[in-house]
């Protein structure tokens, strides 16, 4: 009797690697958790700041999101502080936008000599050359845009160089390395039959490219393209040396303007926490983030679409 | 398996006893000696070069200098998060600072004068006429006697202790129209000198030969002419503490306002001491004459 | 007829394209290193920087970068390593996983600037860990965890299940798999992202700006005990990085050789970030022969 308690016992107690198994799922769930924390964490942070632009100093959102004059310091007419944040979110998605227009073709182009046309050179030369661009420090980038592209522009268009157009060139090359080894990934999912076939057909090398390959890689290339928007969306320390930081709604691609980032990290050591002025950065931090969401959303989405077909 | 658990836990054993000693015999008079200072990017390498002076001559001292800007120090001084807050404002014309918790502490004064492009052609603007530029009545420098080239303004940030001094002394509070802004003096003076028809303003110690400095109603915009106050455009550089300063905050700002580092540091790296100045000015502008005794 | 030459035209097209951005990268860093090297020298390299005086060095900040980013690494490494673990290895395909998912996405899309400040507020002031390596370090490691963690989750992703149908057939149990056969063959592409990800860290700027603090106070280099203040070990040192000195330098640099040090810091910036890529390759190259012949 005591015997057969005993065998019970023993063999319904967890083994070694049962509880081994139940610690290394809890510790690496709490890893997770951790990471979670830290993004709710971030989140709420800057959302309670971001809101207190609302809340405590009585801006209206409206106001906030199509006024065009940015001057916190100072109350208009009706004794309301001028925070009209749309010239920053103009340039911001301009920049952003004629960025990505810029970078796409080259990085696709890239992309497929590098898989399809001549895998050889691809892994020799650029798929390390890229991947050393992807760790060069914005700060570098923006010391060469200062220093080269601003001048050029000047020489070319006159103004004082600063502006989108510079801006651009230099988010250009800061996210063509990213997009372009996204944009790799992406067309070596695609099967080697789908390619196989469509050269069994009698397609020439083009129109497998451009017919199947492309078209199969779509979801993963649109992937590629808005998570470099994203990047560039975000970018703060390099455009900031080159755009020139005017909170005006820009009027041309060489005059200078602002994007939210560049107002935020010019303006935030000037300003005194809690005031009007710092919560109005802040909120341009809340704006900053619900983006990033929507790029994230995007970028899920497409993934999802890419998935069903 | 066991050999491999023997090694971890002399690994352990070795780590803890080195960390022990380690305890053990750090200097103890370091221990709790040491102040932070944050603050004013223009402010900072002062502050950090007479801290370095500082902590060299009191051994088992040391200040810890930050930038960050004038209204980060101000925040963190009042905060009580730091001893010192580096500004290059009055406490009193930041907004939502209570100026009257913070002792003001003047350091140095810094002269500010407006710069050109040397395309520009002019060497001397009345302040009606610098007004008429910074608010935009004046676009082409045709207007004010320049070379037949369009006004590019360039601003430092808003909030920016230089564009604060400049836009109360120097544009009589006139406000700037909105346009480029800077970030930095440095910046600045690199843009006015390859950008033609460029103006904005700096501290003199940033004034090159790559720039043209402009007189303003006939006025050289030199040390002697800030001394008397001639030279209008100038303010103060200011340590602010929180209460009366105390033990090693104290003798820092005493030793800071001492002539060791007046007639040193603060000359050398183009600022004038406070020491110099005929006359004193408040937070409200209030310019008083020091009773001849210089 | 029309395809063929179609053909050629597309793929002379693609030649060129590719031609070009190999062109622009390449300029691109031919500029950086060009401009830079005159004034590379082992003075350069290992002396401390001047505030307002030329001749000054990246020594220091050198230092201060590789140290932070060790610590930085070692802080989110595991905690990398977990979360990818558990993503890949053991979560639910469901709603819940899918939002942590996004969470971690945009973490990793978040501005440097914003996740500084919030390491400023809540590290520097709200902790009370000041400005010190530790606080750039906890700063940092909130900006690598989402790239690590999807670096690593990608590496798992290459191991193929037949692998872990075989671990799990042969009785291990999931972690014990986990730990014993997938870890190990994805060693050298996790340690491939790794080196990737410190080149990231390395040149992070705006993260540390508000956290690690932009002051280098003069370090002791024979003091190995990191309870000493001045001790290069001392966690609780204020400590600008090589990023941060380069953007110090372009923005408020007042020594007479700046220009020279920003390019000269830039390019020792590139040529480390080269060193860690060529590293990963060689390592990560090595590694896999070793496992998988083993």
């Amino acid at each position: 009797m005591k015997a057969t308690q005993q065998l019970e016992q023993q063999l319904k107690r967890r083994s070694k690697a049962a509880k081994l198994e139940i610690w290394g799922r809890v510790v690496s769930f709490s890893a997770l958790l951790l990471i979670v924390a830290v993004v709710v964490a971030i989140i709420g942070f800057v959302a309670s700041k971001g809101i207190a632009t609302f809340t405590s100093n009585h801006v209206n959102l409206w106001d906030f999101l199509t006024g065009k004059q940015w001057n916190p310091n100072i109350t208009d007419a009706n004794g309301k502080p001028e925070v009209g944040a749309l010239p920053m979110i103009v340039g911001s998605f301009l920049i952003t936008i004629l960025s990505a227009l810029v970078a796409t073709p080259f990085a696709i182009g890239t992309a497929v000599f590098m898989n399809e046309i001549s895998p050889n050179k691809g892994a020799k030369i650029l798929q390390p050359v890229t991947e050393l661009l992807v760790g060069i420090p914005s700060v570098v980038y923006g010391f060469i845009g200062l220093s080269v592209v601003v001048p050029v522009t000047r020489a070319i268009f006159g103004g004082s160089g600063f502006g989108i157009l510079s801006g651009t060139c230099v988010l250009f090359v800061m996210i063509l390395p990213t997009v372009t080894s996204m944009s790799a990934d992406a067309l070596k999912s695609v099967p080697r039959y789908y390619r196989e076939a469509s050269l069994a057909l009698g397609a020439t090398q083009w129109q497998t490219i451009y017919k199947v390959v492309l078209r199969a890689a779509t979801p993963g290339l649109m992937t590629a393209v808005v998570f470099g928007m994203a990047r560039a969306f975000g970018e703060a320390l390099a455009v900031q040396m080159v755009i020139g930081n005017a909170a005006l709604m820009p009027n041309s691609l060489v005059s200078p303007s602002s994007t939210l980032t560049s107002v935020l990290t010019t303006g935030i050591g000037n300003t005194v926490m809690g005031s009007l002025q710092n919560n109005a950065l802040w909120s341009l931090a809340l704006v900053l983030l619900l983006m990033s969401l929507i790029f994230n959303l995007i970028i899920r989405l497409i993934g999802r679409k890419g998935r069903l077909q | 398996m066991s050999k491999k658990r023997w090694v971890q836990g002399l690994v352990l054993v070795v780590l803890l006893v080195l960390g022990v000693f380690a305890y053990q015999t750090r200097q103890v008079s370091h221990a709790g000696e040491s102040i932070t200072a944050v603050g004013s990017t223009a402010l900072q390498p002062l502050v950090e070069a007479a801290g370095e002076q500082y902590t060299g001559e009191h051994l088992g001292t040391f200040v810890n200098v930050q930038g960050g800007g004038t209204g980060t120090g101000l925040s963190q001084i009042q905060e009580g998060a730091v001893q010192i807050g580096n500004s290059d404002l009055f406490a009193a014309e930041q907004k939502g600072i209570r100026s009257t918790e913070l002792v003001d502490h003047r350091v140095a004064v810094v002269g500010i004068t407006p710069i050109v492009n040397k395309k520009v052609g002019v060497k001397n603007l009345s302040t009606k006429q610098l007004i008429g530029v910074f608010t935009g009545k004046i676009t082409n420098w045709q207007q004010v006697g320049g070379a037949n080239l369009p006004v590019v303004l360039i601003n430092r940030a808003q909030g920016s202790g230089t564009r604060a001094t400049f836009e109360q002394f120097g544009l009589n509070k006139s406000r700037s129209k909105t346009a480029q802004e800077q970030d930095s003096s440095g910046m600045v003076r690199s843009i006015v000198a390859t950008t033609p028809g460029a103006i904005s303003y700096v501290a003199f110690s940033y004034v090159d030969k790559t720039v043209q400095e402009l007189d303003l109603n006939h006025v050289a915009p030199t040390e002697v002419n800030v001394t008397t106050n001639k030279w209008r455009i100038w303010s103060y550089e200011h340590l602010y503490t929180k209460g009366q300063p105390t033990g090693l905050t104290k003798n820092f700002i005493t030793y800071v306002q001492s002539p060791a580092v007046q007639k040193t540091l603060v000359r050398q790296l183009g600022y004038l001491s406070p020491d110099q100045m005929q006359v004193e000015r408040n937070a409200q502008g209030h310019v008083k004459q020091l009773g001849g005794t210089k | 007829m029309t395809s063929k030459k179609q053909n050629q035209l597309a793929i002379g097209a693609l030649y060129g394209i590719a031609g070009l951005v190999v062109l622009i990268l390449l300029a691109l860093l031919g500029y950086i290193l060009v401009s830079g090297m005159p004034k590379l020298s082992w003075h350069f390299l290992t002396s401390p920087a001047k505030a307002f005086l030329s001749g000054g060095g990246v020594g220091i900040q050198l230092f201060n970068s590789f140290y932070l980013l060790i610590l930085a690494m070692l802080i989110s490494f595991p905690i990398a390593l977990g979360a990818a673990i558990y993503l890949y290895e053991y979560a639910k395909d469901n709603w819940v996983t899918a939002t942590i998912r996004t969470a971690i996405e945009i973490l990793s899309s978040l501005p440097s600037v914003v996740v500084g400040l919030f390491g400023f507020l809540f590290f520097v002031v709200k902790l009370r860990l000041g400005f010190s390596i530790l606080s750039g370090a906890f700063a940092l490691t909130f900006f690598n965890l989402p790239l690590l963690t999807r670096s690593i989750e990608d590496s798992l992703r290459t191991i193929s299940d037949v692998q872990r149908e075989g671990g799990l057939a042969l009785g291990l149990s999931r972690w014990e798999t986990v730990t014993r056969v997938i870890l190990p063959a994805a060693v050298p592409s996790i340690l491939t992202g790794v080196i990737l990800s410190a080149g990231r860290v390395f040149g992070e700027a705006a993260a540390l700006i508000y956290t690690a603090g932009q002051s280098a106070p003069a370090l002791n280099f024979a003091d190995w005990n990191p309870f000493n203040i001045s001790s290069p070990l001392n966690p609780m040192r204020p400590a600008e990085t090589l990023a941060v000195h380069i953007w110090k330098i372009n923005s408020e640099g007042i020594m007479p050789d700046a220009k020279a040090i920003s390019s000269g810091s830039s390019a020792v910036l590139v040529l480390a970030i080269l060193l860690f890529n060529f590293a990963a390759r060689y390592l990560g190259k090595r590694l896999y022969k070793r496992l998988t012949s083993a």
